[in-house]
């Protein structure tokens, strides 16, 4: 096989494009002193089609390569700078795993980060699996990545869905509320969200039932009838998984209609940027929610990256740029400490290593390959015109990882 | 279930149905008039809303009155109305001469191009719209709230059908928009300027859906999705009313909307296939829609759209396809790999084009859900490697095309009584059946994570091996395929698209010979289905979804639609522009439509269909 074939450029074609999409062409690291051959890592998301997220993530990303590389690159490895090599997955499987061979092949990186969509997620990290190559599962949350479909050489940073319900039905659980509905997106995700919550609650609480369940597809929710439904059941409590428009939509018709007065709502994810900035107004009082409050963390080393982020890209940072940094912080570190690009080493150095990151210390469980990166915890609230999160704390993520008798029954390779 | 409940339902179902008809409306008279299958209404809608949420909240800076939210309202359909003018006179203008689905192929790159346009210009973060003033609060009926702004939303359908019916039973340009749906040569003959009724039915119809969109905002935040979400929808409506019916649009809006806001209570994951199973069961059983017309020119001697002139290989070709051929086979020995891969993908994508062009190029039947074969083939493979059997690949490959061709036999059987736009819905309604079936099967398909795990047998696994393998498959296949063409099989088909009646008369039977065409094509699909899964890894409903149906129809019209070997060229291009785009920008989207409205331009005919034309003018122009 020819994969370490030396990687090419193409300048002529690049210049040519790249005058007309000078804004959106990105090309690798900016203003590094390159005495040593940088060390190129592939990065692969949905920069196009999931810009929200993306976009800032790869901006935070782009931030700390330069801190990493100003403050001298990976001394472990002569002071090489990181190169990141930022390409779309397309948004479909087919798509993200001939991107990830063009990476491997052309681009000459060393491993692989990245992916949003869980279906994404899982096809490439097997196709790493296949190629027998590091991969950094940043952002997909399908437990699968490391429970059932797990494989030695993918690693996941976010906490995945079954850490952050369990973290919200701790949340929840004391409230004593037993008559629930769920509104979930018709997909992996708001699927196994559901599944989760219902098992772990029903653990938790004596009595819980669940009253009703709505499953609308993905961005095309019909808000007014799923209202109807969910409010025909009588609910005390809802969980909600909808993010993005569909939850603009729903808590809208909600509002107006009443469904949330009264009730305890849970929801998943509605406490980031991402999703609270469209909320606007509208932001509702006191869900208990999973989310980032950026502009409330107090920690020095937070606060620099804020004010670095802001300063350097004039906007606030999103959940997306929060991982972009740990990422790179992660991966920084880990190479310093593998001293090393080989796959075998990096593999066996990311194995219960610790990290020191800007959202606190994480650890790399060798058992399931994810990291107990955590997640704010609190409730929303509407601050003049924009949602805001309340009563929050940062929950490690170390005690809401899969059981490890869970972990072994599912990971049998 | 009490009164109370059922009445919020249907009330909720009202209100849906009235925004889906306002968007539909305009795309049934764009294709009762000009025939075009606009995939850009949906991007319509789409700009009307951000076009909306820009120009509303800066007019109630003004005032917060109801009259300056509806005139910022009306703004944004105007603006959007005028956008559609534009697409007309700079684009599909140009391309009215060539056949009708090249149009489509134009549209599709303007889908493209206003997707990126919008991320660019307005970012990617939803914006929510404000409320309308005066139609902030809720109403109490039955002790339940409902928002008034849905109220009116209730009210805007019928008004809208009221205008409309006005429209084109009161004014001159509503009657010839009425006289051209029934008979668009009849109305030119009469000297009608059709260039001038054109423009201004894309004016209506962009502004219907840039109202539709623009109505939304205090529903719905204006998001970079919505253009892909409310198309398919749309379409089913206009196709379950009868196309370039605007009543039947309005009634089949209402039964959607209703079923939709009922079925949820029964059916919690309904919502993902309801109208395509409506879709279905209403061309099963209405040909034409519910209040449609069988097309009037189906029965006239038209000039088909499709191979006409079968030319047999001279020499000449015959070298260069060899050379062609032999060029590809010496890509593992010549590129990296990931050439190979991308080899692999253009053999795999060109197989299934083939295959697809064999019923529209060369039987008249446009497909519009090719992908449920190569799906269903991809996942029989993927299934039987993964699955309890654990079969090798080998297995694997003989039986995608099995399951692929019995998939197409069912479909198929109701598919070929249609004809037309219809028939082409039916194949999406049977694709997004099978895309739902596969999606929420998670017990056995791993639903939309899908499986992972489906690599080709040890010996095929080096990717230069795997090519061959592909090779070894895809290019017999095609030839095997091509051989049919000129076989008096392939002419069956042809004398069928072309003229039914004299075909039927002279003893064929048309409809055991469409049959047959769609297992074989569908046999054809499944296996390049399966050489692709083995190409990846993995399985998942992104290979039968929409979106991969569109592609292959767009590698079809890059290629030519006339002429056998186009869709192989149309695959190479289409495949090779992505990719050449895609490691460049984000924006690959752009360029990449940008790329297809350019060759709708430069080849009307498609690349080798226009090639043809040009060679064949210059020979009857070197003659004496």
């Amino acid at each position: 096989m020819t994969e370490n074939r030396t990687s090419r450029n193409h300048p002529s074609r690049r210049g040519v494009v790249g005058g007309i999409a000078a804004g959106s062409l990105v090309l690798g690291a900016g203003g590094v002193r390159a005495q040593a051959a940088p060390i190129r890592i592939g990065e692969l998301n949905s920069y196009g089609r999931m810009a929200a997220f993306a976009v800032p993530y790869r901006n935070a990303m782009q931030l700390a390569q330069e801190s990493v590389n100003k403050a001298g690159g990976i001394k472990a490895l002569g002071g090489r700078p990181l190169e990141f090599v930022f390409r779309d997955d397309g948004s479909t499987p087919g798509d993200a795993v001939r991107v990830a061979e063009e990476l491997l092949t052309r681009e000459n990186v060393s491993f692989l980060a990245g992916t949003f969509l869980s279906n994404v997620g899982l096809a490439v990290a097997d196709f790493a699996n296949q190629r027998k190559v590091l991969f950094l599962a940043t952002e997909p949350l399908t437990d699968a990545i490391t429970m059932a479909q797990g494989n030695p050489f993918t690693f996941r940073v976010r906490p995945n869905t079954y850490m952050q319900t369990k973290m919200l039905v701790d949340a929840a659980k004391a409230k004593g509320v037993k008559r629930w509905a769920i509104v979930a997106p018709n997909y992996e995700y708001g699927q196994s969200a559901a599944a989760n919550f219902k098992k772990l609650m029903a653990e938790a609480v004596p009595g819980f039932e669940v009253v009703g369940e709505q499953f609308p597809a993905l961005g095309r929710i019909d808000a007014g009838a799923t209202v109807g439904a969910l409010s025909q059941s009588r609910p005390d409590g809802i969980f909600n998984v909808l993010f993005g428009a569909d939850l603009t939509a729903f808590v809208r018709e909600g509002n107006t209609r009443g469904l949330f007065e009264k009730r305890l709502v849970v929801s998943l994810l509605t406490g980031e940027p991402e999703y609270m900035i469209p909320l606007g107004e509208e932001t509702p009082e006191g869900w208990i929610t999973t989310g980032y409050p950026w502009d409330q963390i107090e920690t020095p080393e937070h606060k620099a990256f804020v004010t670095a982020y802001r300063a350097k890209f004039n906007d606030t940072p999103r959940l997306g740029s929060l991982l972009g940094y740990v990422v790179v912080e992660m991966i920084a570190q880990l190479l310093e400490k593998a001293a090393s690009t080989e796959t075998p080493k990096l593999v066996a150095t990311l194995k219960d290593m610790k990290f020191t990151t800007i959202s606190g210390p994480v650890t790399m469980r060798g058992l399931d390959h994810q990291s107990t990166l955590g997640a704010w915890v609190g409730e929303t609230t509407l601050k003049g015109k924009a949602g805001a999160m309340k009563n929050w704390k940062y929950v490690d993520g170390t005690a809401y990882l899969h059981p490890e008798a869970e972990v072994k029954a599912a990971r049998k390779g | 279930m009490d009164l109370a409940l059922l009445a919020t339902q249907a009330l909720s179902g009202l209100a849906s149905a009235s925004s889906l008809f306002v968007i539909a409306s305009g795309l049934t008279i764009v294709f009762g008039v000009t025939r075009i299958v606009n995939f850009a209404h949906g991007s319509f809608y789409m700009l009307g809303a951000y076009l909306a949420v820009t120009i509303v909240p800066w007019l109630l800076e003004f005032e917060r009155s109801p009259l300056l939210f509806f005139a910022g309202v009306l703004a944004s359909a105007l603006a959007v109305g005028l956008f559609g003018v534009v697409m007309e006179v700079l684009l599909l203008r140009r391309i009215y001469r060539v056949p009708e689905l090249f149009q489509l192929l134009a549209t599709f790159g303007v889908v493209l191009i206003v997707q990126d346009a919008v991320l660019h210009l307005w970012g990617p973060v939803d914006i929510p719209g404000p409320r309308a003033p005066g139609l902030r609060h809720a109403v109490e009926i039955f002790g339940q709230r409902f928002p008034a702004y849905e109220l009116f939303l209730i009210a805007v359908g019928p008004c809208l059908l009221g205008l409309l019916w006005l429209l084109m039973h009161r004014t001159r340009f509503g009657i010839l928009i009425r006289a051209a749906t029934q008979d668009r040569e009849m109305v030119g003959a009469l000297g009608v300027n059709q260039a001038m009724l054109f423009t201004g039915t894309l004016f209506l119809g962009a502004f219907l859906a840039g109202l539709g969109g623009a109505l939304q905002i205090p529903r719905l935040p204006a998001n970079s999705h919505m253009d892909l979400t409310i198309i398919s929808e749309a379409f089913v409506v206009t196709v379950i009313g009868g196309m370039g019916s605007v009543p039947g649009a309005f009634i089949a809006a209402v039964i959607i909307g209703l079923l939709q806001a009922f079925g949820i209570l029964i059916f919690p994951k309904i919502t993902l296939v309801l109208v395509f199973l409506l879709m279905a069961v209403v061309l099963v059983v209405k040909p034409w829609g519910l209040l449609g017309r069988p097309d009037p020119a189906a029965g006239r001697a038209v000039l088909p759209e499709g191979i006409i002139d079968l030319k047999r290989f001279g020499r000449r070709e015959i070298l260069v396809s060899a050379g062609f051929v032999l060029a590809l086979l010496a890509v593992p020995v010549l590129g990296d790999s990931y050439k190979i891969k991308v080899g692999i993908e253009i053999l795999v994508l060109a197989l299934a084009a083939f295959s697809l062009n064999f019923l529209i190029g060369n039987g008249g039947l446009v497909s519009f859900g090719h992908a449920a074969y190569f799906g269903i083939g991809a996942y029989a493979a993927g299934l039987l490697v993964t699955g309890p059997l654990k079969l090798p690949m080998e297995a694997a490959l003989v039986a995608a095309p099995v399951a692929a061709g019995l998939a197409a036999a069912l479909f198929g059987y109701f598919i070929v009584r249609l004809s037309g736009i219809y028939l082409a819905m039916l194949t999406l309604a049977f694709a997004q059946i099978t895309y739902a079936i596969f999606f929420q099967w998670v017990e056995v398909t791993g639903g939309d994570n899908g499986i992972v795990g489906v690599w080709p047998s040890r010996w095929a696994g080096a990717r230069e091996v795997y090519f061959y393998v592909v090779a070894a498959l895809a290019i017999p296949a095609i030839l095997l395929l091509r051989h049919i063409y000129y076989a008096p099989f392939g002419a069956i088909l042809r004398a069928a698209r072309d003229s039914a009646n004299r075909a039927d008369a002279i003893g064929i039977d048309i409809r055991r010979h469409r049959w047959l065409a769609f297992i074989i094509a569908g046999a054809a699909a499944g296996l390049a289905g399966g050489l692709y899964a083995f190409s990846k890894g993995s399985i998942d409903p992104t290979m039968i979804s929409i979106a991969m149906s569109v592609d292959f129809l767009v590698m079809v019209l890059l290629g030519g639609i006339q002429t056998v070997t186009g869709p192989l060229v149309g695959a190479a291009a289409f495949h090779s522009v992505k990719d050449f785009f895609m490691p460049l920008t984000d924006f690959w989207r752009f360029f990449l439509g940008l790329t297809i409205i350019g060759m709708v331009l430069v080849f009307p005919r498609g690349i080798v269909g226009t090639l043809e034309a040009w060679r064949s003018r210059r020979r009857t122009e070197g003659r004496p």
